[in-house]
């Protein structure tokens, strides 16, 4: 079974890269502060993080810090209990 | 003192990294009315230079037309100078609820509000009409004005990948749950000059159940086969819910914008829309000028079509002459060079030779996509357009970029 890094990474892959755009996002590339995520778009990351671990994750802790890599949001992912 | 040397301190070091970084925006001045040959001073001091204007968005050369100027004229005698007051209190005219009624008339909608400036429109309409339960879903690469709408807006938001229709379709499933969804895009792209595919996103919407929105202030005037915007090239007249355009690009080029659409929705943002509430009534003066403009452009279709002529002339000759352009539908023709100094100095040196355009680079195209942007106007007659050819080209062989790929390009002058 796909583990949670894997899906998250193969989530901002497709979700964030456009066709065409070759730049490589491993576990701990700087998503935000890489210029891949900006913080606007940063809520389709949260909004499939809450509907496919069924979590709710609070503003205070849905920071552009704690979304930062995809490591960082495993970090953040087992908070909620979810490995 | 408050504002003290360490307070001056900080200012002057942000804008010394704007200028370290090559991104300090200086301003030309146009010592003439806004045309397709225009006077410029710069930098400002310097001395005045005729040349040929690649760069506005006077789409159809309404800017500085006769008529609309007498029009304003008039307007200025006959309702005055201002209005000192916000519309609700003392500050609507006949001549303002006359320009939202041709307004409403000419984009086929039920109703629409006069603001300051599509800016307004975009920054006021999303707060006054939804709310925590509802969702925004937006083109990534919409305007500036309706990102800085969104954040002030209470719905959550989501983006889908730039005219993306599978993974929009994938968002509306997604948020399914919400009392309203929207999607929301610019009717034509500003800076690709491409158009959104209202078609199929009206398909989605319909089946979705989602509202959809459209900035079309790059489009309103020109396209479609009448000049009703993007809605009417996609036949889709009467299924966009909200339409905020501008009276400050093709409609005369003065200022102010709409929203038009649902007449509930409307109502709201006379009710709501901060922007509205809270900022001057539009100048009698730009009122009659733009109800001018729409009985010059409802009369006839001969600017749009002229206009359409002049583009399809500069994109196949661009192309000939071994360009890579951004393909598009619309008079905003962006020339592709992908390094940033190389737009700066391309342009440069296209001013030289008295062609006013424009290179754009990171942050306000992705980085490597650097492009000089060129905008067609009906005010263009062929033989501007031809002595702007042979500027483009001769610099362009001064470059050794023409006929050469992206990535030889990408290769002489890196990213």
């Amino acid at each position: 079974m796909e583990s949670v890094k894997d899906l998250v990474l193969n989530y901002v892959k497709n979700e964030y890269l456009e066709e065409g755009d070759d730049r490589v996002i491993e576990y701990d590339t700087p998503l935000i502060s890489g210029g891949i995520v900006d913080s606007f778009s940063m809520v389709s990351l949260l909004v499939f993080l809450e509907t496919k671990f069924n979590i709710k994750i609070p503003d205070s802790k849905a920071t552009p810090e704690a979304f930062d890599s995809v490591n960082n949001i495993v970090a953040l992912l087992k908070e909620f209990n979810v490995n | 003192m408050a504002y003290n040397p360490a307070s001056r301190k900080i200012y002057s070091d942000q804008l010394d990294e704007l200028r370290n970084a090559g991104i300090f925006k200086e301003e030309r001045a146009i010592c003439a009315p806004q045309d397709s040959e225009i006077e410029v001073e710069f930098p400002i001091g310097s001395q005045k230079k005729k040349v040929i204007n690649m760069c506005s968005n006077n789409y159809l050369g309404l800017s500085s037309h006769p008529e609309v100027i007498k029009a304003a004229h008039l307007g200025l005698d006959k309702r005055g100078y201002g209005m000192s007051s916000v519309r609700f209190i003392c500050g609507t005219q006949d001549i303002h609820k006359e320009l939202e009624r041709k307004l409403t008339q000419f984009l086929g909608t039920e109703d629409t509000i006069l603001f300051p400036s599509c800016m307004d429109a975009n920054a006021g309409v999303f707060e006054a009409v939804l709310t925590e339960q509802d969702v925004m879903i937006a083109d990534r690469l919409v305007h500036a004005s309706i990102i800085d709408g969104m954040r002030l807006c209470k719905a959550q938001n989501d983006s889908f990948k730039h005219s993306d229709m599978e993974h929009l379709e994938q968002k509306l499933q997604l948020h399914q749950d919400k009392r309203l969804r929207i999607v929301i895009t610019d009717g034509a792209f500003s800076m690709d000059g491409d158009l959104a595919k209202l078609d199929k996103i009206v398909e989605l919407a319909e089946k979705y159940n989602s509202m959809v929105f459209i900035d079309d202030s790059h489009a309103t005037g020109y396209i479609g086969k009448t000049g009703r915007g993007t809605q009417e090239y996609f036949g889709v007249v009467g299924k966009i819910d909200i339409i905020t355009t501008t009276l400050g690009k093709a409609l005369g080029g003065a200022s102010g914008g709409c929203v038009s659409g649902r007449k509930e929705i409307v109502e709201m943002c006379r009710q709501r829309a901060r922007p509205y509430l809270f900022s001057n009534t539009v100048a009698p003066v730009i009122v009659e000028g733009a109800l001018r403009v729409l009985e010059i452009i409802s009369a006839s279709t001969e600017r749009r079509d002229k206009l359409e002529q002049n583009t399809i002339f500069w994109r196949k000759s661009l192309t000939e002459a071994g360009f890579i352009i951004k393909e598009g539908e619309t008079s905003i023709v962006p020339v592709m060079l992908f390094n940033a100094k190389l737009s700066q100095d391309m342009a440069k040196d296209l001013y030289n030779e008295g062609i006013y355009a424009v290179g754009f680079f990171f942050p306000v195209v992705p980085k490597g996509q650097a492009r000089i942007r060129t905008q067609l106007s009906a005010a263009h007659e062929r033989h501007h357009l031809e002595k702007a050819l042979d500027a483009f080209v001769k610099i362009g062989r001064k470059y050794d970029i023409l006929g050469k790929t992206k990535q030889e390009i990408i290769d002489k002058y890196g990213l």
